[in-house]
């Protein structure tokens, strides 16, 4: 049997699916086609997960219903000597910046606004994509996704921030801090966000280039 | 003579080949299915080419790593989960910031942080917290001890290896100690002006653990290990 030693251009590819196999997702093993669990480890077996988009969409759905009273109740209950002040996530960071700690005001605002927001456009993207052929080179939605899935976690630095301050600023009369309702709906959010994300089988991702090489070739 | 090819890669890639791919699909599928692997990110299909130590075989398409085996990575990875497991049970229970302002003073550890949330539905928000930072991450070191010790001993896999094996690769998202710990960053930055903070034994516990556990994801090949648990004597 002879072997090219070609660059391996990836117009090449053959994928699992053609062949008539199915791999899994867990611990991609190959097994023929119609089995239904892995003789290995015994995860389900989907050559494409039918029900992957409906899954996708029904968390982004929760998960975005989720971000909104994020950001409408206080995260964080301030009480100082005299006044207790009750803060949301964009107002703490408006506060900030009016005491002059730009840095931090733009951090807060990156994490908990900028990127809970790009998440979710981001995977309403991809899901979008895989239906509809859109212009958008697949390695670029291949790290879109990546990226997704790498982020999504992080999120969750703004609750274990919370967490942290109020167990630690509790000095009696003088000032404690105390977690807000908005708190577990961030939570909610990131946590359903990052079930959507995983959710997305990005194997679809590259469905829609073989499709449009059959209908070019 | 070889089916396999390589060529010289530059960064100690092993490349998988899939020129005669095709001729998969008139052999017999259950003769060629041990000698195939699927990038489980975009579904590519390649003969089985096994890098040597150090190397790595990276999926054409998507660039995804493969396989990555390392010369006693079994070994390394055990010793990294028992430093974990113990860091993880001294960082909960040390204390791990102090702070004082104007006499009031007040220390806490890891588990009173994530039990910080109290009162109503933020019970759960504790129950979540808790977990994420320290009771999963727990699972996941105690799980990996647990499956990886035969495979290193050239021991039969333990019972329910595979289930075990399967669930840790689950929870590894869910693992969030590293994140907790750059939470701690951002806190001190917003409570510094307002009042003296320290650290407590259990903060430098945790700066090594999150290292640690860093290290511990990267060392591990899941193929090598996937196929030890397959084939516990062979290899």
């Amino acid at each position: 049997m002879v072997c090219m030693a070609s660059s391996g251009t990836p117009e090449n590819i053959v994928t699992a699916r053609e062949l008539g196999i199915v791999a899994c997702k867990r611990c991609t093993k190959a097994s023929p086609m119609g089995v239904d669990r892995c003789p290995r480890c015994n995860h389900k077996l989907h050559s494409r997960d039918p029900l992957s988009l409906q899954r996708v969409w029904a968390f982004w759905i929760v998960g975005f219903l989720c971000y909104i009273p994020a950001n409408a109740y206080p995260m964080l209950r301030t009480q100082t000597l005299f006044k207790v002040d009750e803060s949301t996530i964009i107002g703490g960071a408006v506060d900030l910046a009016h005491y002059g700690s730009y840095g931090i005001a733009a951090i807060i605002l990156f994490a908990s606004v900028v990127i809970p927001l790009a998440k979710f456009w981001a995977i309403a993207y991809l899901a979008i994509s895989v239906k509809q052929n859109i212009n958008f080179s697949n390695h670029r939605r291949q790290f879109m996704y990546e990226i997704v899935e790498y982020i999504g976690r992080w999120s969750m630095i703004d609750i274990f921030v919370v967490a942290i301050l109020s167990a630690l600023v509790q000095l009696r009369t003088l000032a404690s801090i105390n977690p807000g309702p908005a708190a577990i709906f961030f939570a909610l959010s990131v946590i359903f966000t990052m079930l959507s994300a995983q959710a997305f089988d990005s194997r679809m991702i590259w469905d829609v280039r073989a499709k449009g090489r059959s209908r070019t070739s | 003579m070889s089916p396999f090819a390589q060529n010289g890669v530059s960064r100690n890639e092993t490349i998988l080949y899939q020129s005669d791919m095709k001729d998969f699909a008139d052999r017999d599928v259950d003769f060629a299915l041990d000698e195939l692997i699927v990038c489980p990110q975009c579904d590519a299909a390649y003969r089985m080419k096994k890098p040597g130590h150090g190397e790595r075989a990276v999926c054409q398409r998507c660039h995804k790593v493969l396989i990555a085996p390392r010369r006693n990575a079994g070994l390394h990875i055990i010793a990294v989960a028992l430093a974990v497991l113990f860091l993880i049970v001294g960082a909960a229970v040390f204390p791990f910031l102090t702070i004082d302002a104007a006499g009031n003073k007040n220390a806490v550890s890891i588990l009173d942080a994530a039990l910080a949330f109290s009162g109503g539905p933020m019970i759960f928000l504790s129950l979540a917290t808790a977990g994420l930072i320290i009771f999963i991450p727990l699972l996941r070191v105690l799980l990996t001890l647990y499956v990886l010790i035969p495979v290193v001993l050239d021991r039969p896999a333990a019972r329910h290896a595979i289930p075990a094996f399967r669930l840790s690769e689950a929870l590894r998202p869910w693992s969030m100690a590293e994140i907790f710990a750059i939470g701690c960053a951002v806190a001190l930055v917003k409570v510094a002006d307002l009042a003296n903070v320290g650290f407590g034994p259990a903060f430098w516990m945790f700066g090594i653990l999150v290292v640690l556990v860093i290290a511990q994801d990267s060392f591990m090949c899941k193929w090598s290990v996937w196929h030890r648990l397959e084939h516990p004597k062979t290899s």
